[in-house]
């Protein structure tokens, strides 16, 4: 019977082509979007973690109070142990050590006297030791002119800033800074090379430079601003980032890992003030000792889920959510467009039908067979279009889209070309819209059929 | 009866005022205490950070209000740093770099070698009478003093802080409080100043704590360890060519 069916629509031009076409397109469409969306979630998530957040991130709990503004001074120090029983503790993770700083940066002229002076957001990182800070930040394919520093005391910067403060390649530069005590600092670099990141945020004026510089510069010996985990599959994966996250921050969370120093003078500091607010009477210090347990070493270790931070959670949330609108808002354009092709196919097999209730098919036999019908057009339809949504999402994954028009004002870290993301999930995924759409339309369209009066048929197969 | 009330609210008033002096006197006397023809010093900053306490001393040399030059000793790390102001600029000499930059623009609000003040701080001239109008507030008991508590507000535009309270010893005639405000008010910075002693026929504060109020911490005591007054200074010290000395 169902192969009767089949065979039934598809013989016939008239009932099939006008719903394939509607179904195929919309398939067509929602795979191709869907594709776009995954892939512009996915540059989203691969741009924010290489730059800036990681899959999970470690800072002082007191950095992490501040975290958007990058307090290198309330960074971890002398962190080498602790970071070596991290990476025993999670093996499925790569750990990167980095400092972000704010700077001057300082151009000489031929008597060292200065001749341009520009702010640029400085990054530590390990550029020496190993390739995978180029490959996070994409320096290879980011790099404009020159080469990537191989040695000490070597600087890149973004071509905007290179070409701003009308550097050359092989000019030397003075970083001016604070050290993490609040010293002036300053470093002598010689320009190797310029980037441009395509990520508007970055481009405006940063510099790179190897972390062991950027410890020197800054008097963080072993340590750094932040440390940045990736899962070592690369895919960021929420669930278990945050099962890591919990985990860690009862391990680690209260050790100490700040230099000694450093943690002892941060606590005796707040004893001090408490002491001195309370007035050492009795209840006073029982309402330090509350809050020093509440507070706890400011520079014991934190770790965030990327989710956590820079509103990256609402972000991926928010993601989530305009795919379950776009496909919803699909389900019932295509449905009411489909809808509309039922009621005509209605009108031209009227007679049809007519014959059939004449000749003892139930009303419900009926509507079941153009349910059928309509579930084989809209798999059919629905194969088609992801077929071709595939072809097209394949091509933009080669050659990418253009976006940089809409990221030109933004402080958002998205890469100016969107790759699509293809995947046999993405594609499945649209062919239940396809085949609910077109179901759908024809459940609308058949309820026609319930309103045939079988006394007026042959009055109507008459005319 | 009128011409009565209106003659003794005349003279009440009057009255009042009397009980103040001229506060124009009182920021003369200050300057007199406070300002110089030439001066040569050796301090210590204690900064306090949220994370450690370190101190950094230096040997500094002012003639007037627009020539000064300083040079860090201590630490190890800040040691050979020099810092130059003549007039509107100031540079810096980095002694691991070898290289003299000049401090402008936004670096100008930075902190001092992570104290309390800001290259501005040191950008500012000093004189409170040729600077600031000033009006008398009342008189109060500061640190076992009596003061004289005033507002001044600044007379031209381009001061970094253009309002500030000043609590004047009475009899020393120098500012032992002081609150330094921006102009809509918001409290910047504040300054306290005791181990006033007499050093030739002025007063002058031995140790001055300052305080960003826009900043955690517990401020940066400046000790002065030894000072002397209108001395002959070469002049060139206060030349580019110095920093590199």
């Amino acid at each position: 019977m169902l192969s009767f069916l089949i065979k039934g629509v598809f013989r016939d031009r008239h009932r099939y082509l006008f719903p394939l076409l509607i179904v195929s397109s919309g398939v067509l469409i929602m795979v191709f979007m869907l594709a776009l969306i995954n892939g512009y979630m996915d540059s989203f998530i691969r741009q924010n973690a290489g730059f800036d957040t990681g899959h999970l991130k470690v800072v002082t709990a007191a950095y992490s109070r501040l975290l958007s503004q990058k307090p290198y001074d309330l960074g971890l120090l002398d962190i080498q142990d602790e970071l070596a029983t991290w990476k025993a503790a999670y093996p499925q993770l790569d750990w990167v050590e980095r400092i972000h700083f704010g700077a001057l940066l300082d151009v000489p002229d031929n008597l060292g006297q200065t001749r341009e002076q520009g702010e640029v957001v400085a990054f530590g990182i390990d550029l020496l030791s190993s390739g995978r800070e180029r490959k996070l930040m994409h320096l290879d394919q980011a790099l404009v002119s020159g080469r990537i520093p191989s040695q000490s005391s070597e600087i890149l910067l973004t071509d905007s800033a290179f070409r701003r403060l009308a550097l050359k390649l092989g000019d030397p530069v003075t970083l001016i800074g604070s050290d993490v005590f609040g010293s002036m600092t300053f470093r002598q670099f010689r320009v190797t090379g310029s980037v441009r990141f395509g990520v508007e945020a970055l481009d405006r004026g940063a510099v790179i430079v190897d972390l062991a510089d950027a410890r020197g510069m800054l008097d963080m010996e072993g340590g750094a601003g932040e440390i940045l985990a990736f899962f070592r599959n690369g895919s960021y994966d929420q669930k278990a980032a945050e099962q890591i996250r919990d985990d860690f921050n009862r391990r680690f969370g209260d050790m100490e890992t700040a230099s000694s120093g450093g943690t002892q003078t941060g606590k005796s500091a707040i004893w001090e003030e408490e002491t001195a607010s309370s007035g050492g009477t009795q209840t006073g210090k029982s309402a330090i000792q509350s809050e020093s347990s509440a507070i706890r070493d400011e520079y014991a270790p934190v770790m965030l889920a990327m989710s956590d931070q820079n509103n990256m959670g609402y972000m991926l949330g928010m993601m989530q959510y305009l795919l379950a609108i776009f496909s919803l808002v699909f389900i019932f354009i295509l449905g009411i467009v489909l809808w509309n092709s039922g009621l005509m196919n209605g009108i031209r097999r009227y007679g049809e039908i007519g014959v059939r209730l004449a000749i003892g098919e139930s009303k419900t036999q009926i509507y079941r067979s153009l349910l059928i019908e309509a579930g084989a057009i809209g798999f059919a339809g629905s194969v088609l279009g992801i077929l071709l949504g595939l072809l097209l999402s394949a091509y933009f994954n080669l050659k990418g889209m253009d976006v940089s028009v809409f990221s030109r004002n933004s402080s958002l870290l998205s890469e100016d070309i969107i790759y699509t993301s293809v995947s046999l999930k993405t594609a499945l995924s649209a062919l239940i819209p396809g085949m609910l759409s077109t179901l759908l339309g024809a459940a609308l369209a058949g309820m026609a059929v319930f309103k045939r009066q079988t006394s007026q048929l042959f009055k109507e197969l008459e005319t | 009866m009128k011409r009565l009330f209106t003659i003794l609210l005349l003279a009440f008033s009057l009255a009042l005022t009397a009980k103040y002096p001229d506060p124009a006197s009182i920021l003369r006397a200050i300057d007199a205490n406070t300002r110089f023809t030439s001066l040569k010093s050796t301090t210590r900053m204690v900064i306090k950070s949220r994370r450690a306490s370190r101190t950094v001393s230096s040997i500094n040399y002012s003639k007037g209000d627009n020539s000064f030059f300083s040079e860090y000793t201590s630490p190890p790390r800040d040691k050979g740093t020099k810092m130059l102001k003549l007039g509107g600029n100031l540079w810096i000499y980095n002694p691991g770099t070898d290289r003299i930059v000049q401090i402008s623009g936004n670096m100008l609000n930075q902190s001092v070698m992570g104290s309390d003040l800001s290259y501005e701080d040191f950008m500012e001239e000093n004189s409170l009478l040729q600077d600031y109008n000033a009006v008398i507030e009342g008189e109060a008991t500061y640190d076992k003093r009596e003061v004289w508590n005033i507002m001044l507000t600044a007379k031209r535009k381009g001061l970094s802080y253009p309002k500030k309270r000043i609590y004047v010893d009475k009899e020393r005639l120098l500012p032992l409080y002081e609150q330094w405000f921006s102009s809509s008010g918001k409290l910047l910075k504040t300054v306290r100043s005791d181990q006033v002693s007499r050093i030739g026929n002025r007063w002058y504060p031995k140790h001055v704590v300052f305080k960003d109020e826009l900043k955690e911490g517990s401020g940066t005591d400046y000790y002065v360890d030894s000072i002397a007054f209108d001395l002959k200074i070469p002049d060139a010290i206060f030349s580019k060519g110095s920093l590199k000395k």
